[in-house]
């Protein structure tokens, strides 16, 4: 059964072209990708993610629980509304999802993860968490984590706890919707349509930060300044029973609605991976260009680790790359690419439409690959290995 | 969906052919085959001089999303192709039975057009197409 977000008839009637994505019935485009894609890095877009998956966990020893869960420590996240981009590991350092945590109260932290990967992460994520709280139990009596031997910890041991109640509670959120507005002017376009109290307080939010505002007609919204387009702008996760009045808000100050495939081409630009195209269960975030999220802090136990620190004092075998294509013809996902070390092959690839030509990022045995060529349909293309992000705020990165 | 012109066969896999009055054969995709590639950024011309075998792949049209070959819809010989498609290949998104045509046949087999499907025939094919 297709799954259907509250704006499914808005997308309809405005002409969308629909497809199945993970089991999700998107829009791809209302029209022509390309105007959409160049509509965000020009002026502003909106991507309906309401397919997206938002977590909340509550509880006293929720920050210790995100500890273990998470390869990127939520030790930054300091101040109320910050948010943190994080791979989920199993424990042999496979990527299980990315997501994003928001950091709501020293009890209450929220996930966003992917829809794709929906049931597996809560089947995950509720198993860690009941592992943990046995854990923390008996940490108590062993003092193996500081932090754990706190008030609700000794409670528990003694049994003062309601039967089946746990330390980390884990709470599905389906029903929020989510609009993506991206683009130069994305945020002022959002910000217009917020209640007046509320504008300077958003105006001022940081990078990488949420807050809750109001919206058109007093509409609770969670404002939150990250996206997945390389432009600045706003995910705004806001009640179902609202979304189809706030994207018809954003739509009459001048939003333009963009489909999944703008979304794939922006991202590939801005250097952003996808999950299960640019890294999976198979693959360490090591392997996927994604070091910097893995936080190697002190004497913190989270899964993976041990394989991780192993990788990292070895070395991987396979890293990632960006390509760009001069030449005419489009890279895609799942040609090989020659090397000097070996065959690699393209994750992500497509035509950028920024930049009027092909990229691709592409896993490729490490060491110094030589002249890089790939196999399009029987010819073999020359390619130039490229540090990407290859484009930001609009314009193409130096050297792409 | 515009309009499918009459005067058109097409091949299951969405090439329409069109004899000419000089009884060449021109070939494009649909409009229906535009609409599901999405925006087309690049296509891979055949040779001038190129002999061809109807059923057979001689083009690629490279969308954003997908790559798709483009078969001959009838035999014969190459004898030109839309070279304005090099640098505008979005000409097909905008005018998929007009000027985005892709290259023009001399067909060593007229009888070949009539094992193609007519107007009609491809017009209920492309609705079961749509969902």
């Amino acid at each position: 059964m297709t799954e259907k977000t509250v704006l499914n008839e808005t997308h309809r009637a405005l002409g969308a072209r629909m497809v199945d994505f993970g089991g999700w019935d998107m829009p791809i485009n209302y029209g022509s990708q390309i105007e959409e894609h160049h509509a965000v890095r020009r002026d502003a877009g909106m991507f309906d993610v309401s397919h997206m998956t938002v977590i909340d966990l509550h509880g006293p020893r929720t920050r210790d629980f995100l500890r273990h869960l998470l390869a990127n420590s939520v030790d930054k996240l300091k101040v109320h509304g910050k948010a943190l981009y994080s791979c989920m590991l199993n424990e042999q350092g496979g990527v299980i999802d990315d997501l994003i945590v928001y950091f709501l109260g020293e009890e209450f932290f929220r996930l966003v993860v992917n829809a794709s990967t929906r049931q597996k992460d809560l089947a995950w994520i509720k198993q860690q968490a009941a592992a943990f709280d046995v854990q923390g139990s008996t940490s108590v009596a062993g003092g193996r984590m500081p932090g754990a031997t706190d008030v609700q910890g000794s409670t528990s041991v003694a049994g003062g706890r309601m039967p089946g109640a746990t330390d980390v509670q884990v709470k599905e959120r389906p029903e929020f919707a989510m609009i993506a507005v991206q683009g130069p002017n994305a945020r002022s376009k959002v910000i217009g349509l917020l209640h007046e109290v509320d504008r300077s307080r958003i105006e001022k939010l940081g990078k990488f930060a949420a807050a809750a505002a109001q919206g058109p007609h007093g509409m609770p919204l969670f404002v939150a300044r990250t996206g997945y387009t390389g432009e600045d702008g706003f995910e705004i996760i806001v009640p179902q029973e609202h979304a189809v009045v706030l994207w018809e808000a954003l739509l009459a100050a001048g939003v333009a609605p963009a489909g999944l495939g703008a979304r794939d081409t922006l991202r590939l630009e801005a250097g952003m991976n996808l999950y299960g195209q640019d890294m999976d269960e198979t693959v360490s975030p090591w392997e996927a260009n994604l070091g910097w999220t893995i936080a190697l802090d002190e004497g913190r136990d989270f899964i993976g680790r041990p394989v991780l620190e192993a990788q990292k004092a070895a070395g991987v075998k396979r890293v990632m790359v960006g390509l760009v294509l001069d030449d005419k013809g489009v890279l895609r996902h799942g040609q090989p690419v020659l090397t000097a070390n070996g065959t690699g092959e393209i994750l992500s690839g497509s035509f950028a439409p920024t930049l009027n030509k092909a990229v691709a990022f592409a896993r490729i045995p490490a060491g110094a690959p030589g002249d890089v060529r790939v196999d399009i349909r029987g010819r073999e293309v020359p390619v130039r290995v490229v540090k990407y992000p290859f484009v930001r705020d609009g314009k193409p990165c130096e050297g792409i | 969906m515009s309009e499918i012109p009459g005067d058109l066969k097409f091949l299951k896999s969405h090439e329409w052919a069109r004899a000419e009055d000089d009884g060449l054969i021109r070939v494009g995709i649909s409009d229906h085959a535009q609409g599901q590639l999405g925006d087309l950024v690049y296509v891979e011309l055949p040779e001038v001089g190129a002999s061809v075998q109807a059923g057979t792949g001689v083009a690629v049209v490279e969308s954003v999303k997908a790559a798709s070959d483009i078969y001959a819809p009838i035999s014969g010989e190459i004898v030109e192709v839309n070279e304005l498609l090099n640098d505008k290949p979005e000409i097909i998104n905008e005018d998929a039975y007009g000027e985005g045509w892709i290259f023009l046949v001399r067909p060593s087999d007229r009888a070949e057009l009539d094992e193609l499907l007519d107007a009609n025939e491809y017009e209920e094919l492309a609705e079961k197409d749509e969902h």
